[in-house]
């Protein structure tokens, strides 16, 4: 790889370091309570969560930290930190 | 066509043929002439670019960064305090490739306070990364600044430029100067064409950090781009000569040093007084020369070790110092000579603008033939007791 | 999942923020509101830290850092650079606290007298934590950071807070607001103003810092909430030197705020210092009048 004239870079690269790896807890989505508000996505610092064809939100466990924002701030209580299983 | 001019203005007027797209620039005496100048060509539409009235040097250096980054040719000018206040942004724009132009008057730094002239300001910036060189008079110092923007911007090179010319000995004094038509400076001086711009189509970062595994890697592609800079600059300076018939092909030119016994080595506005010194010491059969260093950084090495093969004693003329060791282009010169049996004899004179005249270049020389040097030449014994 | 799918269009995962920080949230919502033809100029400080480690980059945008302090001079030259070629992209500056309060006013105060059109945003977590949670000028009354240690003769810090954004309301803002991570949506809503308005804007954003704090990541926005539920943090707009707009709220004692942080809990532990809280509660109350924040319930 050639270096970036000055220290430059494209986007990209970022997801080569994934963050998932950090999690102790894990949110698990419970689709029941979801009222598909989107909360969770907005706030989640990583930025990871998408939603399905259904609209539910779907986490990207490669770079969720595991933080429990999430599962905090939701207001149907949908989520729940589970500890990681490693 | 030759205009009787002020240094500052001439500059200011080439810097203008030059097309820069953003100009900022804080005052600071000897340099205040210049961007008056060029507030004056913005003023009257004589020239079109966005004129930033920075509150400091730091900031003005600053916003030239940024913006040719985001594409535009940029311009500062400024000296002594107001450098030293640039230091970290200095080494951000080479670090970060930005091919900026910036005349430097020389002065002194403080304290104590100075407004008067040596090369302590630019020497202390040596390691930034960007290209240093010292014009003799006002000819130089405004043919460098059409010579620095076709170097720094070349995709080659992406280096910024100091273009160092005496403050007050020449930033205030006028000269005949030979300034190029616009339509020469637009021949000779390409449109801007960045290597890569900040671009909502094409989202680049700039600057980002480097861990201890890609660090000396940036360093070193600057450095190599300071080699290549060894090449292009001579090569820009041909073609100048061809064009316009000033020869500044030479990273360092040599003055009746053939057959020299004893060499001179200087930058700057003193390499006219010492071809002055040299032709009355010719005249009583002395056989000396001077060897100008046009370019400080990159440091004509080879230049230097082929210009002075053949002398048997070097004096080196140094206005500024590096305290608790030796001046700066001493250091350099000792290092290009090294193995060699020539003797190099450092001068620390001029400092803080006191002047320097013919007969004290004869003394200088006189001294280094007799073996001794590494002074301070003429020091007021008198007020050191 | 696709990638454009989830939530991070323009601000990419595998950051190396700390989970659940706020300067990070900030940074996505930012880009959300402010959209991609928008150049970022970030100064030394956390965010750059953790969103550039050389060769990856978070930001999908134009992004540019020099040094610390010079942020805003460095904008501006990005800002008439664009004029000077026609270009319309929106620029915003991004700095810390510790780079907009301290190390950076000059820089800032500077491009905000000249009027350079660039939106100014301060991610405030009121410390330095980039090196370790030093003080900064925005750091509150009492609050224990490595350099403003509570000790035997110590309550931690001794200043209150720097009011800049009345400092940069002065220069002749067109718009000026506070806002917080906790409310994105209210966040949103003033950059997309704030870029949006001719001229140097500046925005302030609560960024609770769990590291430098002392709470859980889980909980940055509940500590955000509780920042202005208590009167100690006020989200309000300013135009033209006029406050336009205040979030009201149902005030709470400040300690509720004050005991679920480390860095308060010299004033808990190993006694409760009534004195000291009283006159952290003074500060909210001062806040209260000035900005009419209160909402009274009936009896």
């Amino acid at each position: 790889m050639a270096l970036g004239m000055g220290c430059t870079a494209r986007p990209g690269k970022s997801r080569d370091t994934r963050t998932g790896s950090w999690r102790v807890f894990r949110p698990e989505f419970i689709a029941d309570k979801c009222t598909k508000c989107g909360m969770c996505a907005i706030i989640c610092p990583e930025g990871c969560i998408g939603e399905n064809e259904e609209g539910l939100p779907v986490p990207d466990y490669d770079y969720c930290k595991g933080c429990g924002l999430c599962a905090e701030e939701c207001p149907s209580e949908a989520i729940e930190m589970k500890k990681e299983e490693k | 066509m030759l205009e009787i001019t002020e240094g500052s203005h001439a500059v200011a007027k080439a810097v203008g043929q030059c097309r820069p797209q953003v100009i900022a620039a804080y005052p600071i005496t000897p340099q205040t002439h210049i961007v008056e100048t060029l507030a004056d060509m913005v003023a009257d539409c004589t020239i079109d670019a966005e004129y930033i009235t920075v509150e400091s040097e730091f900031s003005a250096l600053s916003a030239c960064l940024g913006a040719s980054a985001a594409g535009s040719r940029v311009y500062s000018a400024t000296t002594s305090q107001g450098l030293a206040l640039m230091f970290e942004v200095c080494f951000n724009c080479a670090g970060m490739r930005m091919p900026v132009v910036m005349s430097i008057a020389n002065r002194a730094l403080g304290a104590p306070l100075s407004i008067w002239n040596d090369h302590q300001d630019s020497i202390s910036l040596r390691d930034s990364g960007w290209m240093q060189l010292y014009a003799e008079d006002n000819q130089e110092a405004t043919d460098l600044h059409y010579l620095a923007y076709r170097v720094s911007e070349d995709h080659r090179i992406l280096l910024p430029s100091f273009v160092c010319f005496d403050g007050f000995i020449l930033s205030h004094t006028y000269e005949p100067v030979d300034m190029l038509t616009q339509e020469q400076a637009d021949s000779y001086v390409p449109v801007f064409k960045p290597y890569h711009r900040l671009d909502a189509a094409d989202p680049i970062s700039f600057g980002l950090f480097a861990s201890p595994d890609y660090y000396m890697e940036f360093r070193y592609a600057i450095d190599q781009a300071m080699n290549r800079a060894r090449t292009v600059l001579p090569e820009a300076g041909r073609v100048f000569s061809e064009m316009f018939g000033r020869d500044y092909s030479g990273l360092v030119e040599a003055y009746r040093l053939d057959d020299a016994d004893c060499a001179i080595v200087a930058m700057g506005s003193i390499c006219g007084t010492v071809k002055d010194a040299i032709d009355e010491m010719r005249d009583a059969g002395k056989k000396v020369g001077l060897l100008k260093i046009r370019a400080f950084r990159p440091f004509p090495v080879k230049e230097v070790q082929k210009a002075l093969s053949g002398v048997s004693t070097v004096a080196v003329l140094d206005k500024n110092i590096s305290l608790g060791s030796k001046g700066a282009v001493a250091l350099e010169i000792r290092d290009a000579l090294y193995g060699s049996q020539i003797p190099v004899h450092d001068y620390i004179i001029a400092l803080g603008g006191r002047d320097v005249r013919r007969k004290d270049i004869a003394a200088v020389v006189a001294s280094a033939e007799a073996g001794s040097g590494d002074i301070y030449y003429g020091l007021r014994e008198e007020v050191l007791k | 999942m696709k990638e454009d799918e989830a939530a991070c269009v323009l601000f990419d995962a595998g950051h190396r923020a700390c989970g659940g920080c706020a300067a990070a949230m900030a940074a996505r919502l930012i880009l959300d509101a402010a959209g991609k033809d928008t150049i970022v100029v970030s100064s030394t400080g956390c965010m750059e830290v953790f969103s550039t480690p050389y060769p990856e980059t978070a930001w999908k945008v134009p992004w540019i850092h020099s040094l610390f302090e010079n942020n805003s001079a460095v904008a501006s030259g990005v800002v008439e650079s664009l004029k000077k070629q026609g270009r319309k992209e929106k620029v915003i500056a991004i700095g810390g606290d510790g780079a907009t309060f301290d190390i950076g006013i000059l820089c800032l105060s500077g491009a905000f007298e000249r009027g350079h059109d660039f939106t100014y945003i301060c991610y405030d977590n009121e410390a330095y934590m980039n090196t370790g949670i030093q003080r900064s000028g925005a750091t509150p009354y009492d609050a224990s950071t490595t350099t403003s240690p509570a000790g035997k003769c110590s309550f931690g810090n001794r200043r209150p807070k720097k009011d800049l954004p009345a400092i940069l309301a002065a220069h002749g803002a067109p718009y000026v607001a506070t806002a917080s991570i906790a409310y994105p949506p209210d966040l949103k809503k003033k950059v997309e103003k704030a870029v949006n308005t001719p001229g140097p804007c500046y925005i302030q954003v609560h960024a609770p810092c769990c590291t430098g704090w002392g709470f859980e990541g889980e909980k940055t926005i509940a500590i955000g909430k509780l920042a202005i539920e208590t009167g100690l943090w006020v989200n309000y707009e300013m135009e033209e030197g006029k406050i336009t707009k205040v979030k009201k709220v149902v005030r709470k004692p400040v300690e509720e705020y004050l005991k679920e942080q480390k860095r308060f809990r010299h004033l808990f532990k190993p006694k409760r210092n009534d004195a000291e809280i009283a006159k952290i509660q003074a500060i909210a109350d001062r806040n209260a009048e000035k900005f009419g924040i209160e909402i009274k319930l009936k009896k």
